[in-house]
């Protein structure tokens, strides 16, 4: 049995991680509030762009664009994967990685038929450890990141699409549900065929949708729009992402917390008993040198 | 005098929200203003200022390219950036234009480079005029 001494110290340090982790559970809810404000104020300017890009390719059917079609033969697909910076997340990164992986596994033979666009350091490790395609990588990013710090990435992920480099792109990441749960999520993002299903679809506020001039015309305010508007999406994900990220650490650092507790109360316990057990040992020492004397 | 509400908003949160007799952007095209009751509408945005009209004092807005969308008593200015007088970094934006000017210099024409840094000087200049009123 470990000395009283010894007991005693654990006691001190499992305390002294205890107020850490506390600490870090704090800073992370903190944080995964201003990211869902973050998240909220973008809301907004996201919505606005959809329901004009939706208005536009509903309100003239002639109107395509390269963005909003289905390609015949996909011969190369882009993932852009979300990941954290750092650990003490409990599972928001492995759970991605290890799904994003399968998936690529599953869907392609070789690395010629996809390129991967990394953001997060833990990401970037991973599949540079794999030895896996990364066309483009971010690390660093603020915890509130601006548009403007993913603004490049973003660009050149759709331009690689347009260029055709890329025939699809899907978009992997955390999807914030609430404080304690985060889903794994896979969006496809180029093409932007959902938009044209969801303009198709007859909706109850449709009958109210006005039909807009444009100016010049519909075409080139398409060909300005939509990559505005999957640029926005990959923010809008990274928002997403990083109120996830908050949650997860939250939730993590909210766990080892309680399991600091435990192990102290049990630490304690475990105290207490060597405690006891040396008292009674003296006192049988005692009694035992007292019974020889007399 | 009639108004209409115009919005600006920009990824990062909302940037002007308010009543206004007549807003005046520049297009991809040219100038353009709009008064209340105008015909829904949308346009691409260049680099350029926004003009406010309220009450016969003018905000200006400093954007970065986007677009705008008029329906009905509603304008709305949706850009990558958009920043008022105040919130400008005249530095900043003196340093952007000197760091554009150079690359300029050096670049040569028909380049990606060149592109990138024209549209630099062109967001530096609409910064620095609209900071300077």
């Amino acid at each position: 049995m470990a000395s009283l001494k010894d007991i005693k110290t654990r006691i001190g340090s499992t305390k002294k991680t205890k107020q850490i982790t506390k600490a870090m559970e704090m800073v992370s809810a903190a944080k995964l509030n201003r990211a869902q404000g973050k998240a909220e104020q973008f809301q907004p300017y996201q919505s606005k762009i959809r329901e004009v890009v939706a208005s536009i390719a509903k309100g003239s059917e002639d109107v395509s664009h390269p963005m909003l079609q289905e390609r015949q033969e996909i011969r190369k697909t882009g993932y852009i994967v979300i990941t954290s910076d750092r650990g003490l997340c409990g599972a928001y990164n492995s759970g991605l990685l290890r799904e994003t992986y399968q998936l690529i596994q599953e869907r392609h033979n070789s690395e010629d038929e996809y390129g991967l666009v990394v953001i997060g350091k833990v990401g970037r490790d991973f599949f540079k450890k794999r030895n896996m395609p990364i066309v483009q990588e971010i690390v660093g990013l603020a915890d509130q990141p601006e548009y403007a710090e993913i603004k490049n990435i973003a660009e050149t992920t759709v331009q690689m699409f347009t260029d055709e480099v890329f025939d699809e792109v899907f978009i992997h990441y955390n999807h914030f549900i609430s404080a304690i749960s985060q889903k794994v999520t896979e969006a496809k993002l180029l093409p932007l065929t959902s938009l044209v299903e969801e303009a198709e679809e007859p909706k109850e506020e449709s009958s109210g949708r006005l039909s807009y001039l444009y100016e010049p015309d519909a075409e080139t305010i398409l060909e300005k729009l939509l990559p505005h508007y999957a640029e926005s999406l990959i923010y809008g994900s990274l928002l997403d992402a990083k109120a996830s990220e908050f949650g997860a650490r939250m939730s993590a650092m909210r766990s080892a917390t309680d399991n600091a507790d435990n192990r102290i109360s049990e630490l304690t316990l475990s105290y207490n008993r060597a405690r006891q057990a040396a008292i009674t040992q003296e006192i049988n020492e005692i009694v035992g040198g007292a019974a020889a004397q007399s | 005098m009639s108004t209409m509400q115009a919005n600006v908003v920009t990824p990062d949160g909302t940037v002007f929200d308010g009543e206004v007799n007549m807003i005046s952007v520049r297009t991809i095209e040219g100038e353009l203003g709009i008064l209340p009751r105008h015909l829904p509408l949308v346009t691409p945005l260049d680099i350029g200022p926004v003009r406010l009209k309220q009450d016969g004092k003018v905000q200006l807005i400093a954007l970065s390219g986007g677009f705008m969308e008029v329906r009905g008593d509603e304008v709305n200015v949706l850009a990558e950036s958009a920043e008022l007088p105040s919130d400008i970094d005249i530095t900043r934006a003196r340093a952007a234009k000197e760091r554009a000017e150079r690359r300029l210099q050096e670049a040569k024409k028909e380049n990606i480079d060149f592109r990138r840094a024209e549209l630099a000087l062109k967001r530096a200049l609409n910064r620095l005029d609209v900071a300077q009123g």
